[in-house]
Parts: structure tokens; sequence; C-alpha cells
């Protein structure tokens, strides 16, 4: 299975008002994520990139300017994308198999399909063994797993990630992200994530938006052509993160 | 719940403790106070008509025509407080989900719920006899009314307080509305649902002593209270206000237990 679907940010601006001053939250954002494709998003805080990730899945729908989606304009969620937040947000009195279950609520598959389903992607992210586990009862990288699964479950085109790897200690975090890697190419789902840590930018991704904040906007877009068994420590990788750093502090 | 068996499994060990030292030092302000008691009517430090000592009423219920009159007015008693106890849950559970969970019915009702909230309890027994005389009916309803109103304000309350995380995760995953309702917000509500369970329970309880002292007529606690007061039998009125505390004590802690029972094992539960 082939992900098809090309995600166009075209000339995104928002503005929030705050004590009837008119505050740029985002100003003339442009990009396109290819289908297939793992982006990136850096930038300090405040520079509107979670914001961004709300308008795309749709929590948010007042902005300037289009997100497209295939050429259609995003006016709420929808099938097509699902998100993971930085922290799991699993519901506290459900077990981890009904979490990822209500990822397929608002899905038409037929019940016996849902379970296996479920299983699937309750494998996929290796927490097979735990679906009755409650999530109070998993570790933060577990849980954080877990929501990946539920964000997967449905099948969407786009997977957004909003620093879904921040609360995490530093080695849960490498492993993640070897997981995040093994998940996306399995799956073939094109991946937009929003981090602060330039390392895991590079370390993942095909494309980095760099952006600045007040208002916030894009600093310059870095296309990571390294290929996909990244060192840490090569020199190419050290390159192409301090294009990165440069942008982001220059 | 949701997998009954699993969250009680869960819950066991926590809840495995038995009367420790807890026991011990709540037990102990009651024995003091009635040490004190016996001491003060036997040395004749107060009048013993109004304060009749310990052992002659602990033995009022069962060797006295009028105190065995007890066993029966608590068993009117309870089963009345049940009556309006379900009523007034039910009620106000119905009434708290519908503000929690619709805008438009919350701005509706919200605003004269609040007002007539002010009226204190005791204000509507005039009109609830004038509408329902002064039998079993009145007594009722004064009793829903009374688990009706914190039943009604903890279910609005829980369901307004839900964290805006778990709403955002609703609606990117698309949940029915029938979902929404018996997996997020039913589910995130029930800690503020049990504990407006319990206070309407202590408030029935009230309720039922109130309605039964105020509206006279029948049998129960409240109506043995008074018939003691009427005699000046203060061993009666000893014992029928121990019984008030006891009842009320045992309703709650039952209570409690069947509340814990129900709560599934998660974070949430914990309060």
């Amino acid at each position: 299975m082939l992900a098809e679907t090309s995600l166009d940010i075209r000339t995104v601006s928002k503005t929030y008002q705050v004590n009837d001053q008119a505050l740029d939250v985002l100003r003339n954002i442009d990009f396109t994520v290819e289908p297939g494709e793992f982006v990136s998003i850096v930038g300090a805080s405040g520079c509107g990139k979670s914001t961004l990730l709300r308008l795309i899945i749709g929590l948010d729908t007042e902005y300037h300017g289009d997100i497209l989606l295939d050429g259609r304009r995003i006016d709420g969620p929808g099938a097509d994308r699902s998100i993971v937040f930085q922290e799991h947000r699993l519901f506290p009195w459900l077990t981890v198999e009904q979490n990822v279950a209500l990822g397929l609520d608002a899905s038409d598959a037929p019940v016996a399909i849902r379970g296996q389903s479920v299983a699937e992607h309750i494998d996929l992210v290796r927490l097979a063994g735990f679906e009755k586990a409650y999530p109070h009862q998993l570790s933060g990288g577990m849980a954080q797993r877990a929501a990946i699964a539920r964000a997967l479950v449905n099948r969407p085109k786009i997977l957004l990630l909003d620093e879904p790897l921040g609360a995490l200690d530093s080695l849960t975090r490498a492993y993640l992200q070897d997981e995040l890697l093994r998940i996306w190419r399995q799956q073939s789902v094109t991946v937009l994530m929003v981090t602060h840590d330039v390392e895991e930018a590079v370390y993942l991704s095909d494309k980095i938006v760099v952006m600045e904040p007040r208002p916030g906007r894009i600093a310059g877009i870095v296309p990571i052509d390294l290929d996909h068994q990244r060192e840490r420590a090569a020199a190419g990788f050290i390159a192409h993160k301090e294009r990165v750093l440069h942008l982001l502090n220059h | 719940m949701v997998d009954q068996t699993v969250s009680e499994a869960l819950a066991k060990p926590a809840a495995a403790a038995g009367p420790g030292r807890d026991f011990w030092r709540g037990i102990a302000v009651p024995a003091a106070l009635v040490v004190i008691w016996s001491a003060a009517s036997h040395l004749g430090l107060v009048d013993s008509r109004l304060l009749v000592p310990p052992e002659r009423v602990a033995l009022v219920p069962f060797l006295d025509a009028d105190g065995r009159e007890l066993w029966l007015g608590i068993t009117a008693s309870v089963l009345r407080m049940l009556a309006g106890f379900t009523i007034g849950i039910l009620a106000g559970g119905a009434l708290g989900l519908l503000m929690g969970v619709s805008r438009f019915a919350e701005r509706g009702i919200a605003p004269s719920f609040t007002a007539v909230r002010q009226i204190t309890l005791f204000a509507w027994i005039p009109l609830l006899t004038a509408w329902f005389g002064n039998g079993e009916a009145a007594k009722i309803v004064f009793i829903a009314l009374s688990a009706g109103f914190p039943m009604a304000l903890n279910t609005h309350q829980g369901l307004r307080d839900i964290p805006i995380a778990f709403v955002e995760v609703a609606r990117v995953l698309r949940l029915s509305r029938r979902r929404l309702l018996t997996q997020v917000l039913v589910p995130s509500a029930l800690p503020a649902i049990a504990i407006g369970i319990e206070i309407a329970l202590i408030n029935a309880w009230i309720g039922t002593v109130g309605a039964e002292y105020a509206m006279g007529l029948g049998r129960g606690v409240g109506a043995f209270l008074a018939e003691g007061r009427e005699q000046f039998r203060m061993d009666i009125v000893i014992v029928g206000v121990l019984t008030l505390a006891l009842v009320g004590f045992v309703l709650n802690t039952l209570l409690r237990a069947g509340v814990a029972r129900l709560m599934p094992a998660s974070g949430n539960s914990r309060r």
C-alpha cells in the first residue's frame, strides 16, 4: 500500500486577538508534504508549530490561506488524519485495547475486522500482552506507543506528531525514534512531526521545516539527503544539523 | 462497568486494610463521651431525667413498650429514605447530565436551577404539604428534593470539568455521541458523580428525619423522636438521636463500599 496523499500548506496565516491587539501566530506558512514523506517542523517555543498542527488536524478551522489535502480544504477532523500529542492522552478508565479500539469508532469497518485490526496495531507498537492493562500501569514510553496504535488503527493517510517523545527520558526516546522509523516504513504513512530536538529531526526526517517566532514564520526548509541508516556522529549528519541550527539562531 | 473482573482484581490490594489503628482512634471520642455522660448522670451532676444514664438508654429499645417502636420506625424511615433517595438521584442525575451535555439545556436550566437551590429545603415543606398533603407522598418528594439538588449539581460540575485534552481526543477520533457519552464524558465525571451520590445520601437521611418530624403522622425515627419529646421521655429522645447518627453512618459506609467496587481501577478513580 502506498500513501498518495499530499498535504499542501499554502500561505497560511493565523491571528489571535489579545486585548484588542492582533497577534500574528502564523504568517505566510507555505510548504508541501509529499506522499510518504517524513517531515519535521522545528522551532523555538512560540513559533506556532503546535498551532499549525491543530489547524491541520482540524481542531481549529479559523485561518487565512489554504490547507489542502489532495486539493481539498480541511474544515475539521477527518479519517485521513490522526495525531499523537506530547502527553499520551489515553483514557485512564479504558484498557489499552479499548483505547485503541476508540480509534475505529468512526470507521464503518465490520466488527469482526475491527478486533483484528486493533490486535494488529497493538502488535505493531509491540504492546502484545498488555491489551488488558490500564494506562497507569504502563511506562511513559509504552503509553505513548499505545497512543500511536490508537492513531494508526484507522489507517490514516497522514500521521501528525506533536512532540510525541518530548516527555520521555533519553534512552526511551532514542529507542522510540527507531520505532517511529520502523512503523513509518511498515505502514507507509505520511508523517508530519513537530519537535524542538534538532538531532531527532535530522535523524528521522526527509525534510525539515525550520520556523522562527513572533510572528511564527518559516526560516528555511532543509532537505535531508542522507540514506536511512543514519549515524549521529557521521560528518553528513552533523553538517545537516549545523544547517538547521544556523537557521534557528541566525 | 467496563471490565469488572480486571478492575476488581486490581482494586483488591488497596482495599484489604481492614479495621486498624484508624478504627480504634475513631472509636476513642465516642467512648470518652459515654464515660463522661455516665459519670455526669450517676454522680448527680445533671438532672437524670434530662440526661438518662447510658445503660438505661441502651435498654430502652428492647425493654420499653414505647421504646420498642424504634425498630419499626427505623424500617419505615430507611424504606422511605431509599424511595426518596432513588427518585432524587435519578432525577438529579438526569438533570445534571442534561445540563452537562447540552449547552442549550445548560443555558436554559442552569440559572433557574441555581436560583431554586437558594431556597432552604425546609421552606419547601409548606408548599409540599399543600400540594401532596401530610402523607407519604409529600415526605418522599421532600427527600427526593434533598437528594436531587446535590446530585444534579455534582453531575453537572463533573461533566463540565472534563479535561480539554480528552475533549480534543474525542473530537479528533470523531467519536459518536453515544460513545462520547459512555466512554468519555460519564467515566470522566464519575468521581464527581460518586461524591454527588454520597452527599445525596447524607441529605436524604437528614431530609427523611426532617420530613417525619415536620410533617407528622406515620411511623419513622423522626416521629419516634417527636413522640419522645411530647412525653418528656429523654431516654427515647436520646435513643432516637443516636439512632440517626448510627443509621446515617451505616448507610454511608455501605455506599462507599459499593462505590469503591463500582469504580474502575484507574488513575481517575483515586481521589
